[in-house]
């Protein structure tokens, strides 16, 4: 009995091992486990043999079984590999040309430093105040203390928008800066107060390094006792923030505008030498601001009250900052979209600059 | 404004270095623009004596020196006529740099004969046009031992050569440092020295002047004061050499002696004149305004026709003067002039700026008038000036003659010392404060400041401190932190649509188009084609022809750039721009769009033939992306209403009824041709605030509402129309049965030739897939064939369509 089995294994298993193919590997589990195979048949004379014959017989014929259908399955499992490593010998491709084109967009500059400037501000609890780029030139100038036929209105350089004929107001113009958003602001929101306002701004210039369009970000913070020493240290940490060096030195030099008073220039230390500019160190001085305490007159143009409020103002130019960041050599070359420029110094559209993540790459 | 070390010394008492006073004037407020120091470029020149100077042996016009100098005897080879032996000269040696010629010397071999440096002229070293020959010191010259450094014996002997020039930028709010006894003020306030006292004399007049004057009374507001004196018998040269020498140093060029003490006051004091040949003035002079159809020819050659009103001094031939401004050729002084009327007089300054402006005259004296002269100094100028004009010119005065009275300048204000700790955040002890207001001429009487009739800046308590902050120097103010407005995290501070216009402005960019800043305004033809261009944003002065109107849309600059790219070379471009349009003239006619231009080929050729055209369905699916991002609804409609700039049949609105979302499409060609576009071009544009923002911002999401049981997908292929929109069909499909359907979406389009071929002319096919989704059970067979029936029956009403056979 045993012999038998041991002879029905050897047989069936090196039929198995012996099939050359998935087909001719059906035709051997068919002839051994189908329903008419050699085991079924087996199986079927149990039911002629005694109680304890059977026991003995069943169990092998089932062990036995077992087997082959293990046998079976690795077999398939060795011819499909086997198949696969045939069908993969003969796929190649070339993995060295190009991917499918994905177009590669860019985020401008002044949009990129605006939003810098925003989270830095952000945190320092400003939020961002826009105004209309028309303006009339009450916000332009006389409620910013910039009375009409004063040489510093003049010293503006002013776009003017067309009247109707018989329309004798002031004609309007195009914002010379950013500081009528100051005024709309403070109307707005009353004091306190802490707001950037962001945005292009307009002057009849167009030179080197000159262009008629530029933007502006503008400053305001307004409390009961905020300083010039509070402005200084709130510029100290906006320009270490925003160029990312560890210190920055500033120097307020002592200027005039209209708006505020006193009013400071602001130079930053850098150094030139290499024809790179570096913040924070060196013998030189870059001016890059202007700043002062807001004009009594002009929070009073705003709606608050002197005598309660007082507060600072400031204002830069986005389009500079960004090209002593970014090493971008040329203004006008912001505003005439040549691809390639738009393509070098453009940011990628996920490098969103955050306070906690840094603000550049 | 310009000036010189030596005339600010003239009012300043100061040991300061050149460096200190320039560093101190930026600090204070007077911005320094240039520096030209002579001595600067001439500190490596020392003087040396030529002991023997010989012919050259092979050129007649050379010399061959032997010259003494501080490293022993030299040979140099020099070809100026007055080389000899036993003059002073100054010498520059190899290594030298010699401004004069741009070069830094070497030893030489001048035909044949070795040259160890050079003597130079005073043209080689940029001191004056001498080149006649080289610089000889006189015989009898002290100091002059040889190896002195050149320009230490210039500042021994001849200091005017080597004065250095300060050019300053002096904000409008300073006038009084228009003058160089102001910014002498400011620096001594500072602790760089005395401030000079101005002597005056008033000058005894011998006569009466037979020229009186008069101002009108209408005028008398902005001419309030008038002084003049008549001076006979004066000799107009040529002005003495320091004056002239004065005057070239800060770029003025010297006329005569007369018009030359007018110049050195204006600049000296901030106190302009003029000088009338009193022979030419008929009559008596008046202050007045000008009547219609007058008109002057000026001293600077040109003819100004005046309007009414603008301020003039007449003589009874008419206006000899543009009051405060220029005076008038027709009486102006010559060298022949022996008679001399001084006119020393206050304007205010609005009227001033209002004629300059107008008539567009330039000149010294409008400059100081319309930022404010002192105006207690009429007649105190007047005085020094018939005293220097005496002095220079002789000549017997008159009396003066005088009209009106000194404006009233006088207010004042409190100091509060501790206002300057509040304000700026410096402490200053009290006393430095009241010194420093005394220093520049406040009148302290405790604490309350008389301000100084110089100043017409000054006008309340917050100028005081400046004033006082300013001349403590704001260099030394230490930041103090800023608290934040609340503790702890910051809050959130960008608006909705702050928000907006960075999602889609970032969106834009991840769909790979990059981003233009293009000029807010575009020429009236450009604009004209996007429904602009009208007179109410038209640019009344505008820079160029090219931006002459508020551009009404952001596409005209964005084909604009593509068109200027295209003549690069670049055929294929994804464009954008999110900025401000403008409808109107009025502030707040602005809105906030966002625009993207795809032109030329989706991508460059690629072996897996990625490169198509781009078409409509860009356009549509990047305006989508892009209003997705900003929270925009999803089942927005399509219309058709399109403005003119689209190409009529190939583009789109993307509305929520009446507010218009977004346009996408075909750019019209007539655009492009016109703009000069290489197509095909389409592109989309966003009015990003006419998406609605949410009712209400929560975080929170909607529960998720999903089924275990299996989605059924159903096709079908309808027949239509040729315009029947795909939009139609699928929301009459979604109609059939809306809870069971989940969602219909169109997944091919037959078209063309071979479909009407097909189908009969002018039909098309287009093939729709329904999921069916059921929620509690299994679907029969039955219940799918039910439905599929009804979106046969709805598209077919709706449509016309009927299912493909």
């Amino acid at each position: 009995m045993t012999t038998d089995t041991d002879t029905l294994r050897q047989t069936w298993l090196a039929r198995v091992a012996d099939a050359p193919d998935a087909p001719a590997l059906e035709e051997v589990r068919l002839a051994a486990l189908g329903k008419k195979g050699e085991i079924a048949l087996l199986m079927r004379e149990l039911g002629r043999m005694t109680p304890d014959e059977r026991q003995t017989r069943g169990a092998a014929l089932n062990r036995l079984k077992d087997e082959i259908d293990a046998a079976l399955r690795a077999r398939r499992a060795a011819l499909e590999d086997a198949a696969l490593d045939a069908r993969l010998a003969g796929e190649w491709l070339d993995v060295t040309l190009p991917g499918r084109p994905r177009p590669q967009g860019t985020v401008h500059p002044v949009s990129q430093v605006m939003d810098e400037v925003t989270a830095i501000f952000a945190d320092m609890g400003f939020s961002v105040a826009e105004g209309p780029q028309v303006e009339s030139d009450w916000y332009n100038f006389d409620a910013l203390n910039i009375p009409p036929e004063h040489p510093a209105r003049q010293e503006h350089d002013t776009f003017f928008m067309a009247r109707a004929p018989g329309d004798d107001r002031p004609p309007h113009v195009l914002r010379t800066h950013t500081s009528p958003v100051q005024i709309r602001a403070m109307q707005a929101q009353g004091a306190p107060i802490r707001v950037i306002a962001p945005g292009r701004v307009y002057r009849m210039d167009m030179d080197q390094t000159h262009t008629p369009m530029f933007h502006q970000v503008e400053g305001l913070a307004i409390g009961r006792d905020i300083s010039m020493a509070n402005l200084k240290w709130t510029l100290e940490e906006f320009c270490r923030a925003f160029f990312e060096v560890d210190k920055v030195e500033l120097r307020f030099r002592a200027s005039h505008f209209p708006f505020t008073e006193p009013s400071a220039e602001v130079d930053i230390r850098c150094d030139w030498s290499g024809g790179q500019l570096k913040i924070g160190q060196g013998e030189s001085w870059l001016e890059i601001l202007g700043s002062g305490m807001v004009h009594p007159k002009v929070l009073q143009a705003g709606g608050i009250d002197p005598d309660e409020w007082q507060g600072f103002a400031f204002g830069m130019g986005i389009d500079r900052i960004a090209m002593l960041k970014y090493g971008i050599p040329d203004l006008r070359a912001f505003f005439e979209s040549d691809l390639r420029w738009l393509r070098h110094y453009g940011f990628a559209a996920g490098d969103v600059p955050s306070v906690s993540g840094g603000l550049s790459r | 404004m310009k000036f010189t070390l030596s005339w600010l010394r003239d009012h300043l008492d100061t040991t300061a270095t050149l460096t200190e006073i320039t560093d101190a004037l930026t600090d204070l407020g007077l911005e320094v623009e240039e520096v030209v120091d002579p001595a600067a470029r001439l500190g490596a020149f020392t003087l040396a004596r030529v002991l023997q100077a010989e012919q050259h042996p092979d050129a007649d016009r050379l010399r061959v020196c032997r010259v003494l100098t501080d490293e022993g005897e030299r040979q140099i080879v020099c070809g100026a006529p007055n080389a000899r032996a036993g003059i002073t000269v100054v010498l520059a040696k190899p290594g030298d740099y010699v401004p004069g010629i741009d070069l830094t010397l070497g030893v030489g071999k001048i035909r044949g004969v070795e040259s160890h440096g050079m003597m130079a002229s005073e043209r080689e070293l940029e001191l004056s046009d001498e080149h006649t020959g080289i610089i000889e010191l006189p015989a009898d010259s002290a100091g002059a031992e040889v190896g002195r450094k050149y320009v230490d014996w210039l500042a021994a002997n001849q200091p005017d050569r080597i004065d250095p020039m300060i050019h300053i930028k002096v904000t409008p709010n300073r006038p009084d440092a228009l003058g160089v006894r102001g910014i002498a003020r400011d620096l001594a306030a500072r602790g760089l020295g005395t401030l000079k006292p101005l002597l005056m004399h008033p000058v005894a007049g011998m006569f009466d002047s037979p020229i009186r004057v008069s101002i009108a009374p209408d005028v008398i507001d902005r001419a309030p004061h008038f002084t003049g004196r008549l001076i006979r018998g004066v000799t107009n040269g040529p002005s003495p050499a320091w004056l002239q020498q004065r005057l070239r140093a800060i770029g003025l060029r010297p006329i005569s002696a007369l018009v030359d003490i007018t110049n050195l006051f204006t600049f000296d004091l901030n106190r302009p004149m003029h000088v009338f040949d009193a022979g030419k003035v008929a009559g008596n002079l008046v202050v007045r305004g000008a009547a219609a159809g007058e008109s002057l020819d000026a001293l600077d050659g040109r003819t100004y026709d005046l309007r009414p009103g603008d301020l003039v001094i007449a003589d009874d031939h008419g206006p000899e003067s543009l009051a405060g401004i220029m005076g008038g050729e027709a009486s102006g002084v010559t060298e022949a002039t022996t008679d001399v009327f001084l006119e020393s007089a206050f304007w205010q300054p609005i009227g001033i700026a209002a004629t300059g402006r107008a008539l567009r005259i330039n000149s010294d004296a409008r400059y100081r008038f319309e930022r404010g002269v002192d105006p207690a100094f009429t007649r105190p100028g007047l005085e020094l000036a018939t005293q220097m004009i005496l002095d220079l010119c002789g000549g017997t005065p008159g009396h003066v003659v005088e009209a009106g009275a000194a404006a009233d300048h006088a207010r004042a204000f409190r100091l509060d010392p501790d206002r300057t700790r509040r304000l700026v955040g410096m402490d200053i002890p009290a006393d430095t404060q009241r010194q420093t207001l005394a220093a520049l001429g406040f009148r302290m009487d405790g604490d309350l400041a008389h301000v100084p009739s110089w100043r017409p800046d000054v006008h309340g308590e917050a100028d005081l401190v400046e004033e006082v902050a300013r001349i403590a120097s704001l260099s030394r103010l230490q930041g103090q932190p800023l608290p934040r407005p609340r503790a702890g995290v910051p809050q959130p501070v960008l608006t909705a649509l702050q928000r907006r216009e960075s999602a889609a402005r970032r969106t834009a960019a991840a769909l790979g188009y990059n981003e233009c800043v293009t000029y807010s305004f575009i020429d009236a033809a450009a604009a004209a084609l996007f429904g602009g261009g009208a007179d109410a944003v038209r640019i009344e002065n505008p820079i160029s022809s090219e931006m002459t109107h508020l551009r009404p849309d952001l596409l005209p600059g964005l084909l604009i750039a593509a068109a200027r790219n295209q003549a690069r070379g670049f055929a294929d471009l994804a464009l954008f721009e999110v900025g401000p349009v403008f409808s109107g003239g009025e502030p707040g006619n602005q809105a906030l769009q966002l625009s993207g231009l795809l032109v030329g080929f989706s991508a460059p050729r690629d072996p897996h033939r990625s490169r198509r055209p781009v078409d409509l369905y860009d356009a549509r699916a990047d305006a989508e992306a892009v209003l997705a991002a900003i929270g925009a609804p999803a089942r927005a409609q399509i219309d058709r209403k399109l403005d003119g700039w689209w190409h009529p049949g190939r583009a789109g609105n993307i509305a929520l009824g009446p507010n218009r979302l977004a346009s996408f499409g075909e750019v019209h060609p007539r655009v492009l041709r016109t703009l000069d576009v290489k197509g095909p071009a389409v592109a989309f544009t966003i009015s990003i605030a006419n998406v609605p923002l949410p009712k209400s911002r929560t975080p929170t999401r909607p529960a998720l509402s999903i089924s275990d049981l299996q989605p059924v997908d159903r096709d079908f292929a309808f027949v239509v129309d040729e315009r029947v929109e795909a939009l139609a069909l699928v929301n009459a499909a979604q109609g059939a049965d809306k809870a069971l359907i989940e969602s219909v979406r169109v997944f091919d389009e037959f078209t063309g030739d071979k479909a009407q071929a097909q189908m009969g002319p002018g039909k098309k096919s287009i093939a729709i897939t329904a999921r069916l989704q059921p929620r509690d059970r299994t679907l029969t067979d039955a219940e799918i064939e039910a439905v599929a029936a009804r979106i046969v029956d709805k598209v077919g009403k709706a449509t016309g369509g009927t299912l493909r056979s």
